[in-house]
């Protein structure tokens, strides 16, 4: 998000804080559709800027009737009606800015596509929402669940977007020569996938609260996590939603200091740090090696600040109206092992994939009777590997997974085997105090010498750029 | 209600505070400009900044006099006793478009490693990439805080019309600076011409200064990146220099023959050459001779026939009436020695014109 952007919605926050519950209902709720256009950045096929928000909100209303289970019919409650033909209203109002060209990129990256086009899009997804409701559900979460992994695999691999591209490209007939895996910039598509996963894997397991549509969509694309995070879980984002909210001095306090703490961490420090960051430009050009340990450094901090910038603003804006965020980062540079490292980094996405594929690979495995330290070696390099291949599907990701989960997987063996001898030496507060700072540190760069293969898009580059570090 | 009292209150003191820091900055405060990271945690740039693309570069335009020199290697220290300090000034020629730091006629000089007065001669590349005989003089007056022992100044025809002194971003944007340059050497220039740039009240607050201060901060950042990787500037593929003209168009500017003195610059460099802190070595600088089709009407690009043979006489008529050390080194460099533009000259050519100079070059030692 940009500052103009942090501006706007931030004020129109604010203006929600001072609303009715009831109204601050709808508010949310619409401006969290219309955020899915704004904050969508143009793209170069023609319309597709505006179809995969409305194919987003299209795949919500799905999935939404689908978690009805066979109580599916309640979808077709008054109230559900009311926001789905909000939600219907908001889309052709969108498409009605095609004829107001001082509007039609303010609130859609681009001019948006034909009336009838878009009357046609929304009719196909009353369609399958009809649909849905007249098949088994298990099967369509299944299927829901497959489709939702292989989109987010295309996606975020350079090939298949590019193939995509060109595809889209030709149907739309532009020309696919110059077409570019960043044709499909989908924003916010990990978030958002990560959060209906979530909803269907709980509705499989029975676990999933019965929500309103209203409800449903505000929690998928709730404007200050859109982009960025945090993904919080819908039972407690729900429950915040539905209590009566009045801001009182302290929830103002959390809402200037996050803000303020985030917009001076993302915008002063992280940009600034990006001046003088490793990235895959200077790499190779770098002269020695005590410049490279600062560029490498510099980016490790960029990163951190950068992320958890946004957050804090995330955090801060929710608090606005009564929304209390899951925290995404706890002084990760300071913990003083690799675990703990990633239970304080990113902290929602790793509780995401503990509960989806960690402890479910995990069980598992045990069920069949594999030697612990295999279950740990396996689940351990196949989550961070996974992770790595959320971030991008290339090479470079996969090694990163490989180090982080290596990295865990021995610090866990190193941990179990000394842990006794370790406790006896630290007997003091002193050798504690030690053992900590140097854990901090080795933590540290063991996870700044990692975001090498992360920024880096070709091994060789990172290859060449840790001879750099060790002075070759 | 007294919830909402306390954040109002706290709301309004902050609001006091930010408007009293927003003005602040209308006060006379002391330059931020001189504040720099270069000379001590980064080495000094050996040229100074200037850029269009910084994400690559590492480099970016900015108007600030004193930042700027103060990234420059020239401000890394009070001047060495053993040091003979000649200052080189110039266009984007002396700067050095296309060439790495080493490889600009400073560069080049550098290497050469004369010795005068009895001491080792040190060359410092003060071009700047926007030729005008104002914004030379401009440098000239601000370097001279550096103690030059002997300055080289190289020029040409397209830094002389009047019409165009004052229209350059850096010498708009310092338009106290040219103020007091006008009323120092009664320079032939207007103050109130509206190219110069004068910040309003607003404009000097913090919010109208955000920009300068912004770019200010950037220089230091960029410092990371240029020390790491030694890169100031990037070096695209370019065409090669203009040396057909089709329509035969003889028009140097807004002028026509016989070329009238009046509407040149003479006046300003007789300022610059006469109020110089060091002797000056006045170079009329190498242009590119082509030989195309209507190369019997112009030269190049830059300039008709008509207009630069003028200019020629006229300038060496000049220097002798004035007593000026004075190289026309106009026509040294083959063509095959040009880069992108009629005045950009290769390493190679840098080497030849480097060469030229240090011979014409026989400083007065005191």
């Amino acid at each position: 998000m940009t500052l103009p952007l942090i501006a706007i919605f931030g004020a129109l926050t604010l203006l929600a804080a001072f609303l009715s519950d009831r109204i601050r209902g709808l508010f949310l709720f619409t401006l969290s559709i219309l955020a899915v256009y704004a904050l969508q950045p143009a793209l170069p096929i023609r319309y597709l800027d505006f179809w995969l928000p409305t194919a987003a909100l299209g795949l919500a209303t799905v999935f939404w009737i689908s978690l009805r289970g066979a109580d599916w019919q309640s979808a077709l409650q008054r109230d559900n009606l009311l926001s789905a033909a909000w939600m219907g209203l908001l889309i052709l109002t969108l498409a009605l800015t095609r004829f107001l060209p001082s509007l039609n990129s303010l609130l859609t990256p681009s001019t948006p596509p034909r009336l009838e086009l878009v009357f046609a899009a929304l009719l196909v997804v009353t369609t399958l929402a009809a649909l849905t409701g007249r098949v088994r559900f298990g099967w369509v979460h299944a299927v829901g669940l497959v489709a939702l992994i292989v989109l987010l695999a295309v996606l975020k691999s350079p090939e298949a977007s590019l193939w995509m591209a060109k595809m889209l490209r030709l149907a739309n007939g532009q020309s696919a020569e110059t077409a570019s895996s960043f044709d499909i910039r989908w924003l916010g598509i990990s978030y958002i996938t990560f959060r209906f996963i979530h909803t269907l894997r709980e509705r499989q397991m029975g676990t999933l609260p019965e929500v309103s549509l209203r409800e449903y969509v505000t929690y998928i694309f709730f404007y200050p996590a859109l982009t960025a995070g945090p993904i919080d879980r819908l039972e407690r984002f729900v429950k915040d939603l539905r209590t009566s909210f009045k801001p009182t001095q302290d929830d103002w306090t959390v809402v200037v200091q996050r803000i303020g703490l985030g917009l001076f961490k993302k915008f002063v420090l992280a940009d600034s740090l990006a001046l003088m960051a490793l990235n895959a430009q200077n790499a190779d050009k770098v002269q020695s090696t005590g410049w490279a340990w600062i560029l490498l450094y510099a980016y490790a901090l960029q990163i951190f600040l950068d992320f958890s910038g946004y957050t804090d603003i995330a955090i801060g804006m929710a608090r606005m109206v009564g929304i209390r965020l899951p925290e995404n980062f706890n002084s990760p540079y300071l913990r003083a092992n690799i675990t703990q490292f990633w239970n304080n980094w990113h902290m929602t996405l790793t509780q995401w994939f503990r509960a989806y594929f960690f402890n479910p690979l995990t069980r598992s495995l045990r069920t069949r009777k594999f030697p612990i330290w295999s279950v740990i070696f396996i689940t351990q390099l196949a989550t961070m590997i996974l992770i790595g291949l959320w971030h991008g599907v290339t090479v470079n990701f996969v090694i990163w997974g490989i180090w982080q989960g290596l990295g865990l997987f021995i610090h866990n063996r190193w941990s179990d085997a000394t842990r006794a001898r370790v406790g006896e030496w630290a007997s003091t507060t002193l050798r504690q105090n030690m053992l900590n700072v140097l854990g901090i540190l080795l933590t540290f760069h063991f996870v700044a010498l990692s975001w090498v293969w992360f920024v880096l898009p070709a091994p060789a580059l990172a290859v060449q750029f840790f001879a750099r570090l060790i002075g070759m | 209600m007294n919830e909402s009292f306390n954040l109002f209150r706290a709301l309004l003191k902050g609001l006091a505070i930010y408007l009293l820091i927003v003005l602040l900055f209308t006060l006379p405060l002391p330059n931020l400009g001189g504040l720099s990271a270069y000379n001590s945690l980064f080495p000094g740039r050996p040229r100074l900044p200037f850029g269009e693309n910084p994400a690559e570069a590492y480099n970016f335009s900015l108007y600030n006099l004193d930042a700027m020199f103060a990234s420059h290697e020239i401000a890394a220290g009070p001047k060495p006793a053993d040091e003979f300090r000649v200052l080189v000034i110039g266009d984007s020629s002396v700067w050095g478009t296309l060439l790495r730091p080493e490889e600009t006629l400073s560069g080049q000089l550098n290497a050469s490693a004369p010795t005068y007065c009895g001491k080792q001669a040190r060359f410092y590349n003060l071009g700047y990439p926007t030729i005008t005989v104002t914004k030379d003089v401009m440098m000239i007056d601000y370097a001279a805080r550096y103690q030059p022992d002997q300055i080289i100044w190289l020029t040409s025809l397209e830094a002389f019309p009047l019409d165009k002194q004052l229209d350059t971003p850096l010498v708009a944007n310092n338009a106290e600076t040219i103020d007091a340059l006008i009323e120092k050497y009664d320079l032939p220039l207007d103050p109130n011409d509206a190219s110069l740039i004068r910040p309003d009240f607003w404009d000097r607050t913090l919010i109208g200064q955000r920009r300068n201060l912004a770019d200010l901060l950037r220089l230091q950042l960029y410092g990371v990146q240029w020390s790491a990787t030694g890169i100031d500037q990037i070096y695209p593929p370019y065409p090669a220099p203009q040396t057909d003209f089709a329509d035969g168009d003889d028009k140097f500017h807004n002028l026509r023959p016989p070329l009238d003195p009046s509407a040149l610059a003479f006046e300003i460099l007789a300022a610059g050459m006469n109020h110089s802190p060091a002797p000056i070595l006045l170079v009329n600088e190498p242009i590119l001779i082509s030989d195309g089709v209507n190369s019997h009407i112009r030269y190049n690009f830059f300039y008709p026939r008509w207009a630069y043979d003028s200019f020629r006489d006229r300038l060496k008529v000049r220097a002798e009436a004035e007593g000026w050390n004075y190289l026309d080194a106009w026509n040294i460099i083959p063509p095959s020695e040009f880069t992108n533009s009629a005045i950009h000259l290769t390493p190679a050519g840098e080497n030849l014109l480097a060469q030229t100079i240090l011979a014409a070059l026989q400083p007065s030692c005191p």
